[in-house]
């Protein structure tokens, strides 16, 4: 006997299949827990990369509008490019980090990091002078009254930015990717939370949201960028973006900033003149896992 | 009559013999899993609620036990290619009915496979941006989104297969077979790549040492096939004593003798990875330090099931390896559930939880799932129980059980 013959609808085309696919989803948001615009708005939206000047344009309105009203003051999202003929580099001297963690809370500040529960994008590792850079000693609670610890010294860990990053190429949607300037950006509305990423970062730099970020409304720093400090989302990854916010107007990060020994460093790598370049030609430098290949653009060094 | 209708009576037809017409013992495992199933309602909607946060994973273990579920049952999908190869590629007459249950659990196992990992994402509602065309699947360099792109191609041709068999059957109509067979044969290469593709999701990953073997494929594909056919051994002598479902001995026989041979590629291939790590004694030893005992003088909780799956791999080796205790009923089946369990450790507990243990700044973190991962876990197994229990109750009933047979339209 023959085999049935095939359904006689034909096929479907894709547009209506797009569009049928957001009517059911726009159908079940509506039914369920989230009826306002926006949130269908933001289940909807395109991928940053996707948008085109006017829908920048209005994301980023949406946001100021929907941040300004939930932390109740006046909050900026930019999403300002990278600079042409820059490409950024960071430097940092061991031998004068003394372990303070300034650094670590200058960057929850500066960046919106969550307050409870506690997210930090700077992991400073301490470790004994004997045994030199072995991240299998390392501790990342020590809990002194004082620092530096006798016999100890420090190696703050946080996002290298590599030339060849792990975390991009592994992405199955393509939320994470290298800015020209060098810098890897997470877009906090694209990510699916696999925290694939996560396990591909050899350095430890991802944070995962596990809970709802917090932070109290008067210490939100308002000033924020798309790719970079705005407040973020439950369930989606995000780490250190070389403070683009600052980065990309010329200013220094805020770790940079706060540091009380100066032993971070940070600059252009194309400008022959720059610190950063004085320091990679003169000093003695190394590179946190070399062997993977990551090229980081961030350069371990002892100055003294 | 249109094609439309017959689907439609082939659908209602087969429901009722999916509901109806059980024993006592069935309605009550149907009820079983329908607890089960409800209680991790419940807990999934609370994970939804207060986030990821409510598992034990943290950024130093970022997948848990449901990757690992995950990674166990892709190897469970992909063993219905073990039954598939003798009974097509060689024409093995005994084997042939068999191969409509492998597929079938195929399609259970890979539904609970893409559940453990919507259950595992921290923004289940952006699902649709690993959709090509409406998404933005990052091809070719993501392993990820090749995964997701092989798991579901996988799916739809067992799905295909075995409805439409089933359909046939259902109608007493010859099915094609310039259908079935090409589709059969592609869905051999397609449950090699399933599990490969995933091995090369851990191995492709310089920062996870453990991970990073090139015999972690060649492994994945060698443990499924002994933990799969397991499964469909006692499966096969259940069914063979509640329904008219027929199976020769000879076949069970044969499907143990291959389990057999896999187990021991399988111990093979682990003691090269054993040996590599313990002979060349570099820093990378730490995760299987961490495995077997435990570092820094604490002890591993996840030590006990790791030598708890290597006693019981090499023990049901000898089970099945020698014919007389392959042949017993009783060792059989013993041999079969520890297969299991001991595959179900290594991939489920053993693979993944060593692999973030020490996290690549050194720090340990130690990792044991949480209530809400156990129940949400549980609901998944129920659901592709469930799936699989209905779909097996409806080909048994039009296959084996036709005289009762009274739905024919």
């Amino acid at each position: 006997m023959p085999a049935p013959e095939p359904p006689a609808n034909g096929y479907t085309r894709r547009d209506s299949v797009v569009l049928g696919f957001f009517a059911l989803a726009a159908a079940a948001m509506s039914t369920g827990c989230a009826t306002d615009k926006l949130a269908l708005d933001e289940f909807v939206q395109k991928h940053f990369k996707d948008l085109s000047g006017d829908e920048l344009k209005d994301r980023l309105a949406q946001m100021e509008k929907r941040y300004s009203e939930e932390y109740g003051k006046s909050v900026k999202v930019s999403a300002t490019p990278p600079l042409p003929g820059v490409l950024f580099g960071y430097a940092l001297d061991l031998s004068r980090c003394i372990g303070c963690r300034r650094c670590v809370y200058g960057c929850v500040e500066e960046n919106n990091l969550s307050r409870d529960p506690q997210t930090h994008w700077i992991t400073v590792l301490e470790m004994d002078k004997e045994t030199g850079v072995d991240l299998r000693h390392a501790d990342a609670y020590y809990d002194h009254e004082t620092v530096p610890h006798p016999g100890k010294f420090y190696m703050p860990v946080a996002c290298q930015h590599c030339e060849n990053p792990p975390c991009v190429k592994v992405c199955p949607v393509q939320a994470t990717w290298k800015e020209p300037d060098g810098i890897v950006v997470i877009d906090d509305d694209w990510g699916i939370g696999c925290r694939r990423c996560l396990a591909a970062c050899p350095y430890g730099a991802r944070r995962f949201n596990w809970g709802k970020p917090s932070i109290p409304p008067d210490e939100l720093n308002p000033n924020t960028e798309y790719l970079g400090n705005r407040p973020r989302q439950r369930g989606v990854v995000e780490k250190c973006s070389f403070c683009l916010q600052r980065t990309r107007k010329g200013l220094y990060p805020k770790c940079v900033e706060v540091c009380p020994v100066g032993a971070r460093k940070f600059g252009n790598l194309l400008d022959p003149d720059s610190e950063i370049r004085y320091i990679i030609e003169n000093k003695r430098v190394f590179i946190l896992k070399d062997e993977l290949n990551t090229q980081p653009k961030f350069f371990y060094y002892y100055g003294l | 009559m249109s094609f439309v209708r017959k689907a439609g009576n082939f659908v209602t037809g087969t429901a009722r013999m999916a509901f109806l017409g059980g024993n006592r013992v069935y309605y009550a495992w149907l009820l079983l899993l329908a607890v089960c199933i409800t209680q991790a309602l419940f807990a999934y909607a609370h994970q939804f609620e207060r986030g990821l946060i409510s598992t034990n994973m943290r950024d130093s273990v970022s997948w848990g036990f449901y990757i690992g579920n995950f990674t166990f049952l892709v190897g469970v999908a992909a063993a219905a290619v073990l039954l598939v190869i003798p009974a097509y590629v060689y024409n093995w007459k005994p084997i042939k009915e068999v191969v409509l249950f492998g597929e079938m659990l195929a399609v259970a196992a890979i539904v609970m496979c893409l559940l453990f990992v919507l259950v595992d994402m921290g923004r289940p509602d952006r699902f649709w941006h690993l959709i090509p065309g409406i998404g933005h699947m990052h091809l070719p360099s993501s392993i990820m989104a090749w995964d997701s792109v092989v798991l579901n191609i996988y799916l739809v041709i067992n799905l295909s297969v075995a409805s439409y068999l089933v359909y046939c059957a259902y109608y007493r109509i010859q099915y094609d077979r310039r259908i079935v067979v090409p589709l059969v044969i592609l869905s051999i290469p397609m449950a090699i790549s399933i599990h490969t593709v995933t091995a090369f999701l851990y191995n492709g990953m310089a920062s996870r040492p453990y991970w990073n073997s090139a015999i972690l494929a060649p492994r994945f594909i060698f443990s499924a096939f002994c933990s799969g056919p397991a499964l469909l051994l006692i499966l096969f002598q259940i069914l063979r004593k509640v329904s008219a479902f027929e199976i020769k001995d000879e076949a069970i026989h044969k499907i143990a003798e291959l389990m057999a041979y896999a187990m021991g590629f399988n111990l093979f291939l682990f003691g090269a990875e054993i040996f590599k790590e313990y002979y060349s004694n570099t820093h990378h030893l730490v995760y299987y330090q961490y495995l077997f005992r435990g570092l820094h003088g604490t002890a591993s909780p996840i030590a006990l099931y790791a030598w708890t799956s290597i006693a019981f791999s090499i023990i049901s080796f000898f089970l099945f390896l020698i014919p007389k205790t392959r042949r017993m009923p009783l060792t059989m089946n013993i041999g079969a559930v520890m297969i299991y369990l001991s595959v179900y450790i290594e991939k489920g507990i053993a693979l993944i939880i060593p692999g973030f243990t020490p996290d690549t700044l050194g720090q340990v973190y130690q990792y044991v799932p949480s209530a809400i991962e156990l129940r949400v876990a549980a609901g998944v197994f129920g659901v592709g129980f469930l799936l699989f229990t209905l779909m097996v109750k409806v080909s048994v009933s039009i296959l084996f059980e036709r005289g009762n047979q009274t739905v024919h339209a």
